[in-house]
């Protein structure tokens, strides 16, 4: 009687271990922030590139329908890949405004970078030593956040934007 | 009097680096308890990526404000989410993961119990 006890625990480990491995199996490994559409951003305050008198925080986001904030710099490639849906976004939807978030950059060259791209944003912040990256979650550049007015994260892109998620984000703000 | 003055400088001078060490080590704690989120398998106390330094950053500066690690944990979780963190926090859904390891101690126990009984009930017959 003792012995069958023994086998059934056994057994029932060795069932509950291959379950853990069919199930581990059919979890996404890659890592990603997208979990946290729905929630809110944070406080934060945000210093005008040009001048450091002038900022925003998240109560001037609440004036707007929609925000995208976006993190760039000057020395990231697929930055300059996705500027064009940014100029698009900016010159042909009045719903949205752009925050740009210039990240861990040299100010001149954040300036030669927008002077010869093209400036898509309604502010430019700067965030020289990375720390408002960590308010928004955010891990590495380029990264947009659409939020809508009641700060509540609706998207997230992790990497540039593409056709693709140009199209999404003006799905979202119909 | 000038004695009293020297003895309590001395005091508050070998209080200054115990103080900071303290402090060190609290850090060093926490980084290491924090996942680099762009490394291969890397803690922020492993990794020198850009990531780590600014995630070394906000924790210095967190701790300088008064936030305890706890407080320093759960504000990175609702930023980056759980996996920030290598020892996870206790939910619902990790319920099994902090329970299972007691049960199998508890059964792995029991087994060892079982057969032992059972060779001596041999022996004995």
């Amino acid at each position: 009687m003792k012995i069958s006890i023994l086998k059934i625990i056994i057994f029932s480990l060795i069932i509950f271990a291959l379950f853990v491995f069919w199930r581990g199996l059919k979890i996404n490994n890659n890592y990603d922030t997208k979990s946290l559409i729905g929630s809110k951003i944070s406080n934060f305050r945000l210093i005008e590139i040009n001048n450091i008198d002038q900022y925003i925080s998240e109560q001037d986001l609440k004036k707007n329908k929609y925000t995208l904030i976006n993190f760039f710099a000057s020395w990231c490639a697929p930055c300059r890949a996705e500027h064009k849906y940014l100029l698009n976004l900016s010159n042909e939807n009045k719903k949205i405004k752009i925050i740009g978030i210039n990240f861990k950059d040299k100010k001149v060259n954040a300036i030669n970078f927008l002077k010869d791209l093209g400036n898509p944003y309604d502010f430019v912040g700067r965030d020289a030593d990375g720390k408002i990256s960590v308010l928004f979650g955010a891990y590495g550049i380029p990264e947009s956040i659409l939020v809508n007015n009641q700060l509540t994260i609706i998207k997230k892109i992790i990497g540039p934007i593409d056709q693709t998620q140009y199209n999404e984000v003006l799905k979202l703000m119909q | 009097m000038k004695l009293k003055i020297f003895f309590s400088i001395i005091f508050f001078l070998s209080l200054t680096p115990l103080h900071s060490n303290n402090n060190k080590t609290e850090l060093l704690e926490i980084y290491k308890n924090l996942r680099c989120l762009v490394c291969q398998g890397q803690s922020i106390a492993d990794s020198n990526s850009d990531f780590a330094a600014t995630v070394k950053l906000v924790v210095q500066d967190q701790i300088n404000t008064g936030k305890t690690k706890d407080e320093i944990y759960s504000f990175l979780i609702s930023k980056y989410g759980e996996w920030i963190v290598y020892q996870p926090t206790f939910s619902k859904s990790n319920l099994l993961l902090w329970i299972l390891p007691y049960f199998i101690f508890i059964a792995g126990g029991l087994i060892i119990l079982m057969i032992t009984r059972k060779s001596k009930n041999n022996k004995t017959n």
